[in-house]
């Protein structure tokens, strides 16, 4: 699904990302966790391509495409989505229609046929409520006034109605109180698919409580350090970063 | 003296051989004079300082006096929002009455073009034309009553309620010598009278004139007036618009000014809260593409106690459009508990296109709620990566972020008829219209 091969990236003519590695197998929940500074959102930002970051060295391969080739547009069509761990605001551009034209982005470019209102909005009213999200929502400005929980939420909505092939959560839980975060959980966990693959960009374990991870790594100073199974996240919980960054000091 | 300051006393010499005679002569020649005085403003004028009206004086415009007609369905074809209205239309600055229909209107109530009002009416006209509107003010306004004639008289007695709006429709076509209309509104609404009154200004194709628009509004105790004006000029077209409103006891004024058009428009709208009570609120949107120039210039005094006033103004400029947008807002002595806003937003998508803007307070009251802000801007970078992350390609994410810019205002006006009619405007005039009106309308 996505390959990563020895990825540096800067922004500002600054190397965040020093020769990242990471292979994402169809079906694989992979949880990517560090400090603060560790080089997390860059991740995340030049997998969605925002605007900014430049990447001087190694390639990503999505779907055997060359993924740093594609517009973030592009990116979306071919099914990869962004949970953002900032949503931002759009005045005036409707919730509701953004999602369909998102929607509708997708089909076209898999060349099916683009889905009319009434499905859609059948649609709509299914996926809402796995996230528990007010309907009243729907008919307002993308994240206009919403609460920092509301935001997230209509993230995992987007995705869930979506269903993207790779989903990128950008420290979704952060922010969250713990009933938005199970909310959330439980979004993510439906989507669980063995065609489907999920990134979760994180600081903390908490949300591995929640949902559960094939694998665990640990970016730390732009490199992932340490990979292992979900024991490993506890295990950070227990003994915080210091341990794995001196643990890779000393190799 | 110049050209064309020789050209205009000719006109008026062609068109007024008989002299001062009545008042309203009196009234033209004085102004005349004024105009004679003042001459067309220049950019040493501070309140002219963005806006170079040279072009303007380079053509000799014949003041129009012909009637046109305009062949049947000609004006049902043209892109202007025309709910049901008692209609005045106006053919390139002269009134049409083969196009126009006021129906049956409740006593109390004209609704009449000037021409007309100046047999039938002439004290209601001398009791107020040009009492409201300095004619000294700028010599365009001195040169619009120096040839006052066409336009058009609303008057609403004591309760009276417009039952539907009246429509000013000016359609301009191309004429084999450029000319120019001198037009003249009066709107009078007694106490506690309503209603609603549209201004559309609208040129075929590259057609070359000038409009010369003066409004004079005064408004009674109690009363509220819902004002828009739509100008959609030809792209070759010279527009200027001078509006005064007088506000008395707790009545309300609500404008919404649209400029779209013109090779180079001006907009003036003065505002007197004269007594306490007394409602304003100024909506604007203005776009500019190619070489057009625009400018919005807003007065509005504050003279009493507790009055109130809100300004929102937005613009949107591409390729090497230009705006100037200046809002002043004065709060004389004794005006406490005055409550006064203002903005004004631009867009900027290119960086060729320009806006001079310039929020002005003058603060005389010590009991005052005010507030002022003006920005500049391009499309916010985050708001396009988000929508581009869910699919949307980057030329229709531009596209719908500057219809949602120009939404903020367009959602304020409150006829439906008015606000679709502006969606399909400013749509048409952005790049994949079809995708963004899929995306807005179900």
């Amino acid at each position: 699904m996505l390959n990563i091969n020895n990825l540096h990236a800067s922004i500002d003519n600054k190397e965040i990302l020093k020769g990242l590695n990471l292979e994402v197998k169809a079906g694989e929940v992979h949880a990517i966790m560090g400090p603060n500074g560790s080089g997390k959102s860059t991740l995340a930002n030049v997998l969605s391509g925002r605007d900014g970051y430049e990447v001087t060295r190694g390639e990503v391969r999505y779907m055997d495409k060359d993924l740093l080739q594609l517009a973030p547009e592009e990116r979306a069509r071919e099914g990869i989505f962004l949970a953002f761990q900032y949503p931002v605001e759009i005045p005036g551009v409707n919730n509701v229609y953004l999602l369909k034209a998102a929607l509708n982005a997708v089909r076209v470019h898999r060349g099916e046929p683009e889905m009319d209102a009434v499905d859609f909005l059948k649609l709509v009213r299914e996926r809402i409520k796995v996230v528990n999200m007010s309907e009243e929502l729907l008919n307002r400005s993308v994240n206009e006034g919403f609460s920092g929980g509301e935001k997230k939420r209509n993230e995992i909505f987007q995705m869930t109605l979506l269903e993207p092939k790779l989903a990128i959560l950008d420290e979704t839980d952060s922010g969250l109180d713990i009933d938005a975060l199970k909310v959330v959980a439980e979004g993510v966990n439906r989507l669980r698919d063995p065609d489907r693959s999920i990134i979760m960009i994180t600081h903390y374990q908490r949300l591995l409580d929640y949902i559960k991870p094939d694998h665990v790594h640990v970016l730390s100073r732009g490199r992932i350090i340490k990979s292992g199974g979900p024991e490993l996240a506890l295990e950070l919980e227990e003994k915080g970063y210091d341990w794995v960054n001196a643990e890779a000091d000393a190799a | 003296m110049s050209d064309v300051l020789s050209h205009y006393l000719q006109e008026h010499e062609r068109r007024y051989p008989e002299g001062t005679g009545d008042r309203l002569g009196e009234l033209r020649q004085s102004a005349l004079q004024e105009f004679r005085n003042l001459g067309f403003p220049t950019r040493r004028q501070e309140n002219w300082k963005y806006t170079d009206v040279r072009k303007l004086c380079k053509h000799e415009f014949r003041i129009n006096d012909d009637v046109v007609d305009l062949p049947a369905g000609r004006i049902e074809s043209l892109p202007i929002a025309r709910p049901d209205c008692h209609e005045l239309v106006f053919v390139n600055g002269r009134y049409s009455p083969a196009h126009s229909r006021a129906d049956k209107l409740a006593a109390g109530i004209i609704v009449t073009d000037l021409a007309a009002a100046l047999n039938q009416q002439p004290e209601l006209v001398s009791d107020h034309i040009a009492r409201y509107s300095d004619t000294a003010s700028s010599g365009f306004t001195a040169l619009n009553t120096a040839f006052l004639q066409q336009g058009s008289v609303i008057s609403l007695a004591a309760g009276a309620v417009l039952d539907k709006p009246v429509h000013l429709i000016h359609i301009n076509t191309q004429q084999q010598q450029p000319y120019s209309g001198q037009l003249r509104n009066l709107i009078l609404l007694g106490d506690n009278s309503e209603g609603t009154v549209i201004e559309s200004y609208f040129g075929l194709d590259d057609a070359v004139y000038f409009t010369n628009s003066v409004c004079e509004i005064r408004l009674d105790p109690g009363s509220r007036l819902q004002h828009y004006r739509i100008q959609q000029e030809s792209s070759n077209s010279f527009h200027l618009g001078h509006t005064t409103v007088r506000l008395q006891k707790d009545s309300r004024y609500e404008s919404s000014v649209v400029s779209l058009g013109a090779e180079l428009s001006r907009t003036d709208l003065n505002c007197r809260l004269e007594q306490s009570g007394a409602v304003c609120v100024l909506n604007g949107l203005y776009m500019v593409n190619g070489q057009q120039h625009t400018d919005h210039h807003i007065r509005v005094d504050h003279t009493v106690e507790a009055t109130t006033s809100t300004q929102n103004y937005r613009g949107i400029l591409d390729e090497q459009g230009r705006a100037v947008f200046n809002g002043k807002v004065v709060v004389h002595k004794g005006a406490d508990k005055t409550d006064a806003r203002q903005s004004n937003a631009n867009l900027l998508l290119s960086d060729k296109a320009e806006v001079d803007t310039k929020p002005e307070l003058e603060i005389y009251a010590d009991d005052v709620k005010c507030s002022h802000g003006a920005t500049v801007g391009q499309l916010d970078k985050n708001m396009l990566f988000y929508l581009r992350s869910r699919g949307i390609d980057e030329h229709t994410a531009r596209s719908l972020l500057t219809f949602a810019f120009a939404g903020e205002i367009i959602r304020n006006i409150h006829m439906a008829s008015i606000r679709e009619r502006l969606e399909q405007l400013v749509l048409g005039r952005l790049p994949d219209a079809e995708t963004i009106r899929e995306f807005t309308h179900e």
